[in-house]
């Protein structure tokens, strides 16, 4: 997992609630094996017409040029549905190192920390405010400080973030490690377990 | 203080609290299947390291298996590759496997308590949401990401936070035509699709004590759809006759010393919850869902809300944007609206208990010529039961096609898929845009619902044809 301190970025403005992973990436593209290349089926049936990589809808917003950058900004109880872990890394692989919404489900809000994607919370009055900047604007997330400011007010929110997953964010740690390295506690549990 | 229940199988799991972090908690049972796994055996590969526990996980092969002719080869080359990449997998490793054509084969969460690895006060954990399904059995289950599913291979740990605690209470009888699903899809629709994030419930009170335990792994499915991390159900005689016998379950003496142990898991009188809601079953009627997530439910004859009188921004624009996409009207009814198919199956109801009631219904009676009505068993062995039980030709005779055990149209990986555009009764979990196929329209409801709409062509309360 790569480590991730800082995010200066504009935004990629999602206001719908309760985008479930069957949007963030659907079914029929679990099929790999792999965990690469999911970015470009990301809300795959809401950025194509009938499926066709040469019919963007022009109403959404991957599809409108103007809006860029490596975070999101959705709705309330964003990734709400199923566990799967490619919703996460299809927005990873799209570029995206946050997502920024009022509420998240979860599970989703797991697999994204796994993946070094930033879930940032923020109050619902915070989100609109977001929402209602251009698309020129910027946001800084500061994952030491646990705070997002929208550059263009100065406006700041704090957001929670557990201490032990922020420590494995900010060097890049990987729980997988952490566990290895557990087995003989492990063990001795299992041996007093029973 | 006393202890919920989920307090004190949560103490007996937690090997270590990491200081201002999660705890790492101990997994008895891990299923695995083709989806969510790949990634993780490759991941402890590129790591040299071997599964720590490989006798502590058990997989099936049902997310995008064909639902016919399962003896042939897969003809989608990307799932066929992911089937063979388990069974690979599962060899190298060490993992018992129970897949296309094996007799154990079907829905992760249909086979694990039908084989009786699912048992009372254990851990389980799989990379699927419905892992909830299994904490009808007083289990604490719920769903991972395939990084967890890494974790559990490398060490039989998860790390996770502890949930908040709620216990749903419903007390009273049940109204006709009134089954578990609809308790579960009534609970859903009162709470939201997000109620119940960051808590893991109990259900109890005397109308979960009646019901079958295929009746509480219906209703436990489900508690993701309302954001909870899992649901679960004190174990009881309901739970211990419905496990005994079954191939894993513990034999004789065994039996019994386990059986003690598992008297021992309820919710203390005078422990506290975070959050309490009581419900009335006979405030319960058979339930429809209209819109795009499950918490978008009506009782069946009741009318859609009417948009303008929803005060809520967001909740205004949800309920706009998903009878958009259903076709939908504001304030309608949904009674007498022709629906093209019918979907009896997935980990939610697709059990012998399930199509037994459908049967019960349709026999002696033809479906509508203008729909189509799929009934997919949750395994083989439920599949096996049906034959038994002749349930086969009532299906037959009514028009309805059996198919084999798999996920199949819960979520259309496999070739099982509603037309864009077109309606589907479906007895599954989940009715997001495009779960059942691009443009598909689900509505979700119980088994009772969807054969009623099966034998009339159109949306109907199964209360008048009972
Ligand atoms: S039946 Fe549906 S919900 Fe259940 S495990 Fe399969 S895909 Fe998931």
């Amino acid at each position: 997992m790569k480590a991730l301190q800082k995010i200066n970025s504009r935004f990629v403005p999602l206001p719908i609630e309760n985008v479930d992973t069957d949007q963030i990436i659907p079914a029929r593209f679990l099929k790999a094996t792999t965990r690469d290349g999911f970015g470009k089926n990301l809300f795959r049936d809401w950025r194509y017409e009938n499926n066709d990589e040469s019919k963007p809808k022009a109403d959404f917003v991957l599809n409108q040029t103007q809006y860029s950058g490596e975070i999101l900004v959705a709705g309330k109880n964003f990734g709400c549905g199923s566990s799967r872990e490619h919703a996460a890394w299809s927005i990873l692989d799209y570029g995206f190192f946050a997502v920024v919404s009022s509420f998240f489900a979860d599970i989703f809000k797991n697999n994204a920390l796994n993946n070094g994607v930033l879930p940032v919370t923020v109050s619902e009055g915070f989100l609109q405010k977001i929402f209602q900047q251009g698309n020129e604007s910027t946001l800084s997330i500061d994952v030491a400080a646990q705070t997002i400011t929208i550059d263009a007010t100065g406006d700041t929110e704090n957001f929670e973030l557990n201490p032990y997953k922020k420590t494995c964010l900010l060097n890049g740690y990987d729980d997988i490690d952490f566990l290895l390295s557990k087995r003989e506690t492990i063990a001795q549990f299992e041996k007093e377990k029973v | 203080m006393g202890k919920t229940l989920f307090d004190k199988i949560w103490d007996k799991h937690v090997v270590e609290k990491i200081q201002d972090g999660p705890s790492v908690v101990y997994i008895d049972n891990h299923f695995i299947h083709e989806v969510t796994s790949p990634q993780a055996f490759k991941g402890i590969e590129q790591r040299g390291e071997q599964l720590f526990r490989p006798k502590q996980t058990v997989a099936t092969a049902d997310h995008n298996v064909p639902t016919l002719n399962q003896h042939l080869p897969i003809k989608d080359e990307l799932s066929r590759m992911q089937v063979e990449q388990l069974i690979n997998n599962c060899e190298k490793h060490g993992v018992e496997l129970y897949g296309l054509g094996h007799p154990y084969q079907g829905i992760v969460h249909v086979i694990g308590p039908e084989l009786g690895i699912t048992q009372p006060g254990m851990t389980i954990v799989c990379g699927d949401s419905h892992t909830s399904t299994h904490g009808a059995f007083g289990t604490i289950a719920f769903g991972i990401g395939t990084s967890e599913v890494e974790m559990v291979f490398a060490s039989q740990c998860v790390l996770q936070t502890k949930p908040k605690t709620m216990r749903i209470n419903i007390e009273g009888a049940l109204n006709k035509g009134v089954v578990s699903k609809d308790i579960i899809l009534y609970i859903i629709a009162k709470i939201s699709a997000s109620g119940a994030t960051g808590y893991f419930v109990e259900y109890a009170g005397s109308t979960i004590r009646a019901l079958s335990m295929e009746a509480r792994m219906t209703i436990c499915n489900m508690s993701i759809e309302m954001g909870a991390r899992g649901g679960m159900i004190a174990p009881d005689e309901i739970t211990y006759s419905y496990m005994k016998g079954r191939a894993y379950a513990p034999k004789g003496g065994e039996w019994d010393k386990k059986k003690a142990q598992w008297e021992q898991l309820y919710t203390d009188a005078d422990a506290q919850f975070d959050m309490e809601i009581n419900i009335n079953a006979a405030d319960i009627q058979p339930m429809i869902t209209y819109g795009t997530n499950p918490g978008l439910g009506i009782a069946v004859n009741a009318h859609i809300p009417v948009v303008q009188s929803i005060t809520e921004e967001g909740e205004k624009k949800t309920i706009e944007k998903a009878l958009q996409y259903m076709g939908l009207e504001s304030g309608q009814s949904l009674i007498g609206m022709p629906i093209q198919h019918v979907f009896i199956g997935s980990c939610t109801n697709s059990r012998i208990e399930d199509l037994r009631e459908v049967a019960a219904l349709v026999k002696g009676k033809k479906k509508s010529d203008k729909v189509q009505v799929m009934i997919v068993p949750g395994s083989q062995q439920v599949a096996k039961q049906v034959n038994a039980e002749g349930l086969d030709r009532i299906f037959a005779e009514a028009g309805f096609q059996i198919r084999q055990a798999g996920c199949s149209a819960c979520l259309g990986m496999n070739e099982d898929k509603i037309p864009a555009g077109e309606y589907c009764i479906s007895t599954s979990n989940r009715n997001f845009e495009g779960r059942q196929g691009a443009g598909a329209r689900t509505l979700l409801a119980s088994p009772l619902t969807a054969a009623a709409a099966a034998l009339t062509g159109v949306v109907t309360d199964v209360r008048e044809i009972m």
